[in-house]
């Protein structure tokens, strides 16, 4: 077949859209057909893929990790059942009420979960977890952070309760699409319980290498951290209004965590 | 002691009340049990059926699921129930009126004619009693028409929506989806995006945006941008050309709060919209979307069944005479329809039960990615669904919703379905099609050459 030019060619700038595939009779084209079916397999392994957590917390180091698990079991009872994924398994909130803690509450608990997405947590996780840590105020007390196996947003609440912190940000895979399935989002939610509203949670998300970058994200989720508790209030009573990063900000990588 | 019971063998299965024995025939789903409502095994399920089909149909107007009191989607099926076009039902039993609706007696006018004595709450029981092809055959009999600037429903038709959705509303990429869908015959049932920004200025720029297109083509569709019905309001109000006006409806009073809408906000909206006379062939202005699990997402499911609420939703939209009615059946996620075996018996389900109901049902054929379904299982459903002669489909480029996440029927896949099985656009919009030049002597849209003729023109549009 001899080359044609591609007629939408001018709009592909415009949009990700799947748009002049190309005609087999009616049918796609076979390479249209197969990146389709690559973009569906990606996304899939991303849904019941599992996070390292070994290989997370070494990432983490030398901050302190525990691990905990919700109480769904596993990937096809967690898809089920939500309202498992967003509680700590049997025993798990009395290990966490067990550990150490300073003199003071914790100004942040930070929890990663798998969510939706394990290839998010995997590809995104530590670098937006170093920076949130290198943005916070130097004086803040931020506890262990948890690494929590089948989570949900709610799970944040219960396990940053159970070890007494004034704050929680939640780090979590996103529901991957078929263009983007390694996307992470965070939650971020003043003086944690279980029973806290959706609305009471500021969102940070699309953070992925085509979206916002993990120093995007930790300079609004530090902006937000503040805010919020200057405030004594997060969700729709605290409204992002956080300058965007300047190119000259220093990363996680150039200012260590005093 | 509860009248709601009966012995297999040796063991007595009983129910609490009616909602409890329509939950417990329901065919297994996910929402249910999330809900805690569905039977706890296959032999209760199968007794609830048995219960459910020597029940009068009468028994659903003596016992509301919900009561009348609390819950105004009740009082509407209540008060607006004509009991003249029950009448030559009302006898029957659930399990008689599946019989019937499958006997040759029930043709189109003796279903069409029945449809305003029905309430939601019979269809759902007797849908449950029903296999996927009776299904089938009992939605085919059914016939909804409506009209707007294409008129839509009639027999040997198949429309479908132009979704050209984009992350950031940007409008030369929702344009470029357009053109790629018009260039497949897309677009009959209505040009509908929905936005990414919920401001009534940004909705005014892509209503008027698709409007331009429509205008410069001269082509006879609508355009809809799903933005919630207040914010439609206020486009309106603003003097912006709206075609339909569109919100997500549920079954219940309270997943309706929900959503932030009630029946009188709809009421005044379609009356905004009815207002402006936009329409040539017929004055249906409403478009609305549902799908099962609405109303348990919103903690407003009133111990009913996901299934019998969804049919609720269909006695709100039918108040409202709109053009289309959508089931998203597949975009709420595994926690209400685990996998595409659910998906598919809800989407034929939802086809039957909204047009039994009189409402011109369509359905968005469609997953997301923690579900178990893939592209076959909605070739599955959308081929059942063409068969049993659905209003219209949704088709996105390439099947994939690239700001919404979810996959739902490529232009290729509906241009496919109406070729295989003889369905044709609806009559004004093939008209379009011939006059630009895009069907071959058959009546077919073959593909386009991209040097002369349609696609260079429509490209043209692009900017």
């Amino acid at each position: 077949m001899e080359p044609v030019a591609d007629p939408f060619a001018r709009f592909r700038l415009a949009t990700r859209a799947r748009i002049g595939l190309g005609r087999s009779g009616d049918a796609l084209p076979t390479a249209a057909l197969l990146e389709f079916q690559l973009s569906h397999a990606r996304a899939r392994d991303a849904v019941h893929g599992a996070v390292d957590f070994d290989a997370l917390a070494a990432a983490l180091a030398p901050h302190p990790t525990v691990r905990v698990k919700s109480a769904a079991p596993d990937r096809a009872t967690y898809l089920r059942r939500p309202d498992l994924g967003r509680r700590l398994g049997n025993g798990e909130r009395a290990r966490l009420e067990a550990l150490p803690r300073g003199e003071a509450p914790w100004d942040i608990v930070f929890v990663i979960a798998d969510g939706l997405s394990a290839t998010a947590v995997n590809a995104n996780a530590a670098a937006t977890f170093a920076e949130c840590l290198a943005r916070l105020p130097a004086d803040w007390r931020v506890g262990p952070a948890v690494l929590a196996e089948q989570g949900r947003v709610a799970l944040g609440d219960d396990a940053a309760n159970a070890l007494g912190a004034k704050m929680v940000a939640i780090l979590i895979g996103e529901r991957p699409g078929l263009s983007v399935a390694e996307s992470l989002g965070i939650y971020l939610t003043l003086d944690p319980r279980p029973g806290r509203l959706e609305s009471e949670r500021n969102c940070i998300s699309n953070i992925h290498a085509d979206g916002l970058s993990a120093a995007e994200a930790g300079a609004k989720l530090a902006w937000l951290a503040r805010e919020g508790r200057k405030r004594g209030v997060t969700g729709i009573g605290l409204k992002d209004e956080a300058p965007p990063l300047l190119e000259s900000e220093p990363t996680a990588g150039a200012l260590p965590k005093g | 002691m509860s009248g709601y019971a009966c012995s297999i063998g040796a063991t007595r299965h009983a129910f609490d009340d009616l909602r409890a024995v329509m939950a417990c025939a329901s065919p297994l789903r996910s929402g249910d049990q999330l809900a805690g409502l569905a039977a706890e095994s296959d032999e209760r399920r199968a007794a609830a059926k048995m219960v459910l089909a020597d029940l009068p149909l009468a028994a659903f107007l003596a016992e509301p699921p919900i009561p009348y009191e609390t819950d105004e989607v009740t009082r509407l099926i209540c008060d607006t129930h004509d009991a003249a076009a029950f009448a030559p039902v009302k006898s029957m039993t659930v399990g008689e009126f599946r019989e019937w609706l499958l006997s040759y007696a029930a043709d189109e006018a003796a279903l069409q004619a029945l449809a305003p004595g029905l309430t939601p709450e019979m269809v759902a029981a007797v849908s449950k009693l029903m296999r996927n092809q009776d299904l089938m055959a009992v939605a085919k009999k059914c016939r909804v028409v409506t009209g707007f600037r294409t008129t839509l429903g009639l027999p040997g038709r198949l429309a479908a929506r132009l979704q050209p959705n984009h992350p950031t509303d940007d409008p030369a990429g929702i344009a470029a989806s357009t053109i790629d869908g018009l260039l497949y015959g897309i677009g009959d049932a209505v040009i509908g995006v929905n936005p990414a920004s919920d401001s009534p200025a940004a909705c005014i720029k892509l209503i008027e945006m698709l409007d331009a297109v429509r205008r410069r083509f001269d082509i006879p569709t609508q355009s809809c941008v799903l933005t919630h019905v207040t914010n439609s309001i206020a486009c309106i109000e603003r003097g912006a050309p709206v075609d339909l006006v569109f919100q997500s409806i549920a079954g219940t009073e309270g997943a309706n709060a929900g959503f932030g809408v009630n029946l009188g906000i709809l009421r005044e909206a379609r009356e905004a919209a009815l207002a402006l006379k936009r329409g040539t062939v017929g004055d249906n202005v409403m478009y609305f979307e549902t799908g099962q699990g609405s109303a348990l997402s919103a903690d407003a499911h009133c111990g009913v069944d996901q299934q019998t609420c969804e049919v609720r939703a269909y006695a709100v939209a039918r108040a409202f005479k709109p053009l289309l009615v959508n089931t998203v059946v597949g975009f709420i996620g595994p926690e209400y329809l685990y996998d595409a075996k659910q998906i598919i018996r809800a989407g034929l389900e939802d086809h039957m039960c909204g047009k039994l109901l009189g409402v011109p049902m369509g359905v968005d054929v469609c997953y997301t990615n923690h579900a178990e379904a893939d592209q076959d299982d909605m070739d599955t459903l959308a081929t059942l669904l063409a068969t049993a002669g659905v209003n219209f489909l949704i088709g996105v480029p390439g099947a994939d919703d690239i700001m919404l996440s979810y996959q739902s029927l490529s232009f290729h896949d509906i241009l496919g379905l109406r070729h295989r099985l003889g369905l044709r656009p609806c009559p004004e919009f093939e008209a379009w099609l011939e006059t630009m030049g895009m069907l071959d002597a058959a009546g077919r849209l073959a593909p386009l050459p991209a040097d002369r003729g349609a696609m260079p023109r429509l490209l043209a549009a692009g900017g």
